[in-house]
Parts: C-alpha cells; sequence; structure tokens
C-alpha cells in the first residue's frame, strides 16, 4: 500500500497544470472564480482549446481520440481542470453518448459523431426525464413508431440542460408499449432541427435558464440513428449513467470552492477582525475540508479498484461519490453564501444577454452567492437523486 | 497510488484475522475480561509467536521490520475482534516511544523483550487538567545530580494498571503549558513512590490513574532529550491516532455488518425489517460513514511517519475528526436498527458501540482535531 501519486504522475500533474495556466482564456478563469453563468461560446471556445491539444475526449479509446491514460491520470486530470478552475466539459457528449456510441454504436454513427463531439462541432442536449418520468425513468411514455426506414416522435421531455443550445439531442423512446417497461425502450438520436420539436426554457429558481422542456411533434427520425438494438435502450441509459457517476463526486471543483471560500472569509470583517479568523467559522470549513478529503481518498480508492474490475459495469461504490460529493457542494454553496452575509440579499442579473453595465450593489464578489446557493440544490437530485443512489447501495453493495 | 497489500501483509492479515476468529468468542472475551490484568496472558504469548509485539521494531531488536501499514492490519483485526490485550499501549504508544526517541543502549536493553512478550509498557502522559492538550503537563521532573526526581499525577494511563514500566512525561523547565520543558522518563512501575489505581473502562479494557511521589530515577531513564520530548510525544501520539483509527474502522465493519445481517433476518409485521426502506437508507448512512472512516485511517496510516510534522498533525487530525464522526453514526445507528436487542450486554453490538465511543474520547475527540485542524489553516491553501 502506498497512496502517494508516482514520481510520473506527479510530473503529468504539473504538465496539465502548466497547460491550464497557459492555456486557460483569463476572462473564462474569472467567470468561473466569480460564478458567473458561461456562454455558449465560451464552452465551444474551451472544448476546442482541449481539441487542439489532443485532451478533449481523455475517457475515450485511443482510435477515437482518447489520450490512453490511466484512470489515475484522467483523475489528475479533471482535478487540474476544476482546480484552475477552467469550465467543465460539456457531459453529454464527451461524458455521456461519447462512450454509449464507442460501446453500442454503429460504425456509421462512430464514424459521423465522435469527431464532431470532440469538437464541439455538434452540441449535444441528453432526452431522458420527462414530466411523469423522473427517479422512475423507466415509465417514460415518449413514443417512437416505426414507419418505413423512420421512426415518428411524440411526446415531451424536460429538464434538457442547454437544449436552447443544441444541434442534436439523444432520447430515451418508448418503441414497445406491450413489453415489460424496462424491455420497451430504445436510445435515438434525434437532430434538434427537425420539423416539429419545440423547446421552451425553465427557469429555476436561481433565475437562470439552463434547464428547458423539448416537445416532439410528429417527429421524422432516420431509422438510422436508432444506437444499439431497438427496445435495448434502458442497458445503454443504465451505462451512460453509471459513467456519469464517478465524474460527479467533483473532487477538484469543490477544492478550487473552498479556496475562493477562504479567500472570501479573509476579505469580509466581522467587528474587527476577518471573518476567517472566527473560531466557529473556520471551524465549519475545517468540517467541510475534512468530509472532502474522506471524498478525494475514496474517490482513489474507486478508481484503484477500477483496475481489479471485470465487468464494464459501474461499481456501485460510485454512488457513495455521487452522494457525498454532492452534499459537500451544497455545504460549501451554503458556506460561501454564509461568507457575504447581507449582501447576498441584492439580485442582479447574471445573463450575457442582459448583464447590465453597472458597477455591483454589495461586494463584487457577494452578487452571485445567492443564486449559486439556490442553484446547487440541483446537484443532489440530477444523475439520480441522492435516494435512488441509496436504493442502488441498498441493493447493489447491501444485498436487500 | 496503490491501495493493495503486497504479499507478506495479506498473509499477516490472514494469521491475525485466524487467530483472533478462533480465540475471540463473546464469551472468551468475557473470560479474558475477568482476568486480573484484564486481557489473556495467554493470547499475548501468542501475539509474541505471531511477530505481531514487534512489529514496527527493527529485525536487531527483535522486531519485524514493518510499518504503519502492518500496524494498521493488526489494529483491524483488533477492532474486529475488540481485542483486550495492551497492544496499543505496548506497541504503539511505549514501543512507539521508545523507537522513536531512545537510544540504542535503551533500545537495545528493553525492545527484544517488548518483542518477545516478557515486558509491556504504558504511556503516562496525560493529567487530570490537561484534556487533550498534549503540552500541558504538571507533573515535574526535578535535576538531582545526574538523575531526575519526579512528582506528580498521571491520568487515565491506559492499561497503566498493568505495564510492566512507564513512559512518564514530565516538566524539567517553563510553565505548565509551554511547549518547551518537557521530559520523558521510563519508570519502573513497582518503583517506590508510584501509586496506581487501576480500574476497568467503559469499553471493557483497563487504565489507571497514577501518583508519582518523589520518584528518583538516572540520567539513563530519560527517553530522547530531557526538556524537548514533545515532539517526540506528538510523534508517538499521531502514530497510536493513526493504530486506533485503523481499530476503529475494523469495529465500525463489524458493527455494520451485524447490523445489516440483523435487519435482514428480523422479522415484523410478516416481513424482514430491512426490507423497509427507512432502514436500508439508514443503514446506507452507516456504510458511508464506515467507508469514509476507512478512507481517512488509511490516509493516516500513509501519514503517520511524514516527517513534516505541520502536514502529519493536519492529516492525523482530519483522520480522528473522522473517525469520531463516523463512529457516532455507525454507533448509534447500529443500536438504533437492533432496536431493543441493542440494548443488551448479551449482544455484541453494543460493545462495539461502546468500544468507538471511547476511541472518540482518546488522544483528542473530532471537536478537538476539528479546532486544531482549523487553527492550522486547514489542509486546502487560499486561493
Amino acid at each position: 500500500m502506498d497512496l502517494r501519486f508516482t514520481k510520473e504522475e506527479n510530473a503529468f500533474r504539473e504538465e496539465a497544470r502548466e497547460f491550464m495556466r497557459t492555456a486557460l482564456p483569463e476572462p473564462m478563469r474569472r467567470k468561473m472564480v466569480e460564478g458567473h453563468h458561461l456562454s455558449k461560446d465560451d464552452f465551444i471556445q474551451w472544448q476546442r482549446i482541449l481539441n487542439k491539444k489532443g485532451w478533449a475526449v481523455p475517457n475515450w479509446p485511443v482510435e477515437w481520440g482518447g489520450t490512453g491514460w490511466s484512470p489515475v491520470q484522467q483523475y489528475i486530470f479533471l482535478e487540474e481542470m476544476q482546480l484552475a478552475p477552467a469550465p467543465p466539459p460539456l457531459p453529454f457528449g464527451v461524458q455521456m453518448l461519447g462512450p454509449v456510441l464507442i460501446a453500442f454504436g454503429s460504425e456509421a454513427q462512430k464514424k459521423r459523431f465522435l469527431p464532431r463531439i470532440a469538437n464541439i462541432d455538434d452540441w449535444w442536449c441528453q432526452g431522458f426525464s420527462e414530466p411523469g418520468a423522473g427517479s422512475d425513468l423507466a415509465s417514460l411514455k415518449t413514443s417512437a413508431k416505426r414507419e418505413g426506414d423512420h421512426y415518428i416522435v411524440n411526446g415531451q421531455k424536460t429538464w434538457t440542460t442547454l437544449a436552447q443550445y443544441a444541434d442534436w439531442i439523444f432520447c430515451l423512446v418508448r418503441t414497445d408499449t406491450g413489453a415489460k417497461r424496462q424491455e420497451g425502450i430504445s436510445f435515438l438520436l434525434i437532430d434538434m432541427k427537425s420539423p416539429g420539436i419545440t423547446v421552451r426554457p425553465i427557469q429555476t429558481i436561481d433565475g437562470g435558464r439552463e434547464v428547458n422542456e423539448v416537445f416532439f411533434d410528429d417527429v421524422k427520425v432516420p431509422a438510422e440513428n436508432l444506437v444499439g438494438q431497438e427496445n435495448k435502450g434502458w442497458d445503454y441509459a443504465k451505462f451512460l449513467l453509471g459513467n456519469e457517476r464517478t465524474g460527479i463526486a467533483r473532487v477538484g471543483a469543490s477544492k478550487e470552492r473552498i479556496r475562493r471560500l477562504k479567500e472570501l472569509a479573509a476579505l469580509e470583517r466581522v467587528g474587527d477582525r476577518p471573518l476567517i479568523e472566527d473560531e466557529r467559522f473556520r471551524t465549519k470549513i475545517a468540517t467541510v475540508e475534512v468530509e472532502l478529503k474522506a471524498l478525494e481518498m475514496t474517490q482513489l480508492r474507486v478508481i484503484a479498484a477500477e483496475r481489479q474490475r471485470k465487468s464494464n459495469r459501474p461499481d456501485p461504490a460510485s454512488s457513495i461519490l455521487k452522494i457525498r460529493g454532492s452534499e459537500i457542494q451544497q455545504t460549501i454553496s451554503e458556506l460561501l453564501l454564509e461568507v457575504v452575509g447581507p449582501y447576498a440579499l441584492p439580485s442582479e442579473p447574471d445573463h450575457d444577454e442582459d448583464r447590465w453595465n453597472e458597477p455591483p450593489i454589495g461586494r463584487e464578489w457577494a452578487g452571485t452567492a445567492a443564486p449559486t446557493y439556490f442553484n446547487t440544490r440541483k446537484v443532489s437530485i440530477y444523475g439520480g437523486s441522492n435516494e435512488i443512489q441509496k436504493n442502488i447501495i441498498a441493493k447493489a453493495i447491501l444485498g436487500f | 497510488m496503490d491501495f493493495d497489500l503486497s504479499e507478506e501483509q495479506r498473509l499477516l492479515k490472514d494469521s491475525v484475522e485466524r487467530l483472533l476468529k478462533d480465540r475471540y468468542g463473546f464469551e472468551a472475551r468475557k473470560r479474558y475480561m475477568s482476568d486480573p490484568s484484564g486481557f489473556s496472558r495467554e493470547l499475548w504469548k501468542q501475539y509474541a509467536e505471531l511477530g505481531l509485539l514487534g512489529l514496527p521494531f527493527d529485525e536487531r531488536h527483535g522486531g519485524f521490520g514493518g510499518g504503519p501499514t502492518e500496524m494498521m492490519i493488526v489494529m483491524e483485526a483488533f477492532g474486529q475482534a475488540l481485542a483486550l490485550e495492551p497492544f496499543l499501549a505496548t506497541v504503539a504508544l511505549g514501543g512507539g516511544a521508545l523507537r522513536l526517541g531512545a537510544s540504542e543502549a535503551q533500545k537495545s536493553a528493553l525492545l527484544p523483550k517488548v518483542a518477545d512478550g516478557s515486558l509491556t509498557l504504558a504511556f503516562a502522559h496525560t493529567e487530570p487538567q490537561s484534556r487533550y492538550d498534549l503540552a500541558d503537563v504538571a507533573t515535574t521532573a526535578r535535576k538531582d545530580g545526574a538523575g531526575y526526581v519526579l512528582d506528580g499525577k498521571k491520568s487515565v494511563v491506559l492499561h497503566g494498571d498493568s505495564a510492566d514500566k512507564l513512559l512518564v512525561s514530565a516538566r524539567v523547565s517553563g510553565a505548565q503549558r509551554d511547549r518547551a520543558g518537557i521530559g520523558l522518563f521510563l519508570v519502573d512501575a513497582k518503583a517506590e513512590g508510584v501509586s496506581r489505581r487501576g480500574y476497568p473502562t467503559n469499553d471493557g479494557l483497563r487504565a489507571a490513574e497514577i501518583s508519582l511521589a518523589n520518584i528518583r530515577v538516572g540520567a539513563d531513564a530519560a527517553i530522547g532529550d530531557p526538556g524537548a520530548a514533545l515532539p517526540l510525544i506528538e510523534q508517538v501520539v499521531d502514530g497510536a491516532i493513526a493504530a486506533l483509527a485503523a481499530e476503529a474502522v475494523g469495529a465500525m465493519t463489524a458493527m455494520h455488518e451485524v447490523t445489516v445481517e440483523y435487519v435482514r433476518t428480523r422479522k415484523q409485521f410478516g416481513v424482514p425489517i430491512g426490507s423497509f426502506q427507512v432502514l436500508q437508507h439508514r443503514a446506507v448512512d452507516m456504510l458511508i460513514a464506515v467507508e469514509e472512516a476507512r478512507s481517512m485511517a488509511m490516509l493516516a496510516t500513509m501519514m503517520a511517519e511524514e516527517p513534516n510534522a505541520a502536514e502529519r498533525q493536519k492529516a492525523i487530525s482530519a483522520a480522528k475528526a473522522q473517525i469520531g464522526r463516523s463512529a457516532r453514526v455507525v454507533g448509534q445507528g447500529a443500536i438504533q436498527l437492533h432496536g431493543g436487542n441493542g440494548m443488551t450486554m448479551e449482544y455484541k453490538v453494543g460493545h462495539y458501540f461502546k468500544r468507538v465511543t471511547m476511541i472518540d474520547k482518546m488522544f483528542g475527540d473530532a471537536d478537538h482535531h476539528l479546532a486544531l485542524l482549523a487553527r492550522s489553516g486547514g489542509l486546502i491553501a487560499a486561493s
């Protein structure tokens, strides 16, 4: 047992850090540090910087543009990107769809879509949840009826993140209503420019517009856009959600937020001294630091165990990472809200399209604290709510 | 980055676990407890034969040449078995002080005896007023010719009632809470002027309150530099905390397993109570707490011998805080899920609960270590 990183791994970390330091545009970094929303162009610009370097899709096989890094290197890279802090590569293509296509897609689909994901020539969004199918995803109703060499899709998806920018959507659709619920689902790729698709934004409690409803009204989808086999979509979705859980711990991002928290707590004053010197407040920070360290070590244990796993199914221990990772992100967002104090109150718009050219109302770092806290409630809900994760652990690890 | 045990370490783990499984049944443990020393002298000999009592010592001192990982393996097994023997007191604490601070002559004279099981030790450091402050030492060591005269009181000395020799901290100079001026001295437990009041602890182990009155020791009784022993004491305690963290993980793992087994088999309303989601989720919360504790016990093991004291202490504090918090989640959950049966002395789960609760109160509880960590600036630097 030697829990230290090897010399090679440390050298790789230096290389990744240096790349982030030089390649990440400063305005983008500032937005990340200050907690502002990123524009569509920000996401695209950063993804293309990564792609130019050959680091756009590290988790993919080398033949499709992957880096061939070990799981530990991938972890280090992700952590350095989050520490920079750089924008997270849009997960829908790189983390979600890409591995599904590689594992289950046709050669033609791989050739057509994978390079365009890496360079974000196509912006993908995820069409899983429906108004009546949240945690009980298998109850989804959006239907796809085969007519000749097309499917005709009708129904509604919801919570579709950044669908307003999307060129394509990958959807779970029902292709067999007679079968057992999980066995009548297929995985379909749909062009967002198809006639019959309507996108309606949903404003979330933080004032943001990152999620949408997507309506399908007799949308014609070529049959060649079916991934894998008809009625096997549930298996592909489970594969995809398992991949989503490992990245969801966000250890590096939480470390970066704690740095920020300490920086701001040193600037804010309580009476005649900085808030960071307040015994109660700094103990709260220390508490979350311990939790984060435990998460980090657990994440590394899961990564190390990956080498020995024979099945390509996700390790149910990744549910622990999802639960604790999300709770820790929420705790930190709560502490950042505590730091700004009464200047948490003023509501300031934070979208490129309607950002004012006026000076901030309170301290310049205060405006995003409350919206970020509100927004961060989502992390224990998406990707399979924490309660669903506990069901998974109860079944898969404890054998209930 | 490697979390695997070596072949040799796996063998060690297997042999310790096998011995304890054979010899540490519920009834056997009660029998060992009723011995005046509160543990099994016979098992102690077997630990010696297995090489456990010299585990962290050099081979030339009769030891096994192991490190913190080997200590972790043994302590985790002891935690699962709820072992009563003074391994922590003798090997980790007393043995640790000798291994890290003693002269070559002292080591050659003492460590082989520790390793062969003929010498037990206790670490007489904390005092009635000191709580968890390692620098708070009121016991005095007055220079007397070439040697010293010790006077003072030591509290909750683990296995202090049965130990053959005591490692006593005492102040050579300075005020009661000064970092400088502390010495560490080897004292024969039966020396005139040493009075020991032994008692059982709430987890079924033993400890003692010890008074030292006018005890004369030679210059060769000093371990390390008399007057500058605090860093040594801190390092010894950090090593003991890493060991205790592993023991707690062993106890928590076992406690969680028996709890899951219990709710799977216990029937109410015509079904196993483990079919109720509210109980499943509590069992999951316990599992998460166990795994977090395990991760941090591994971190503590890795950092136990870190030469940079500040970095070592931060990691150890983080681990001890996690152990304390996990122990509450797992221990309280285990009793609750056992219902009334969790409340009886006849069930093993209560004994685990008591052990992990007491571990939190040894060498600083979760709050104490969180405060230390906060005061030191924490694990992550500000941007």
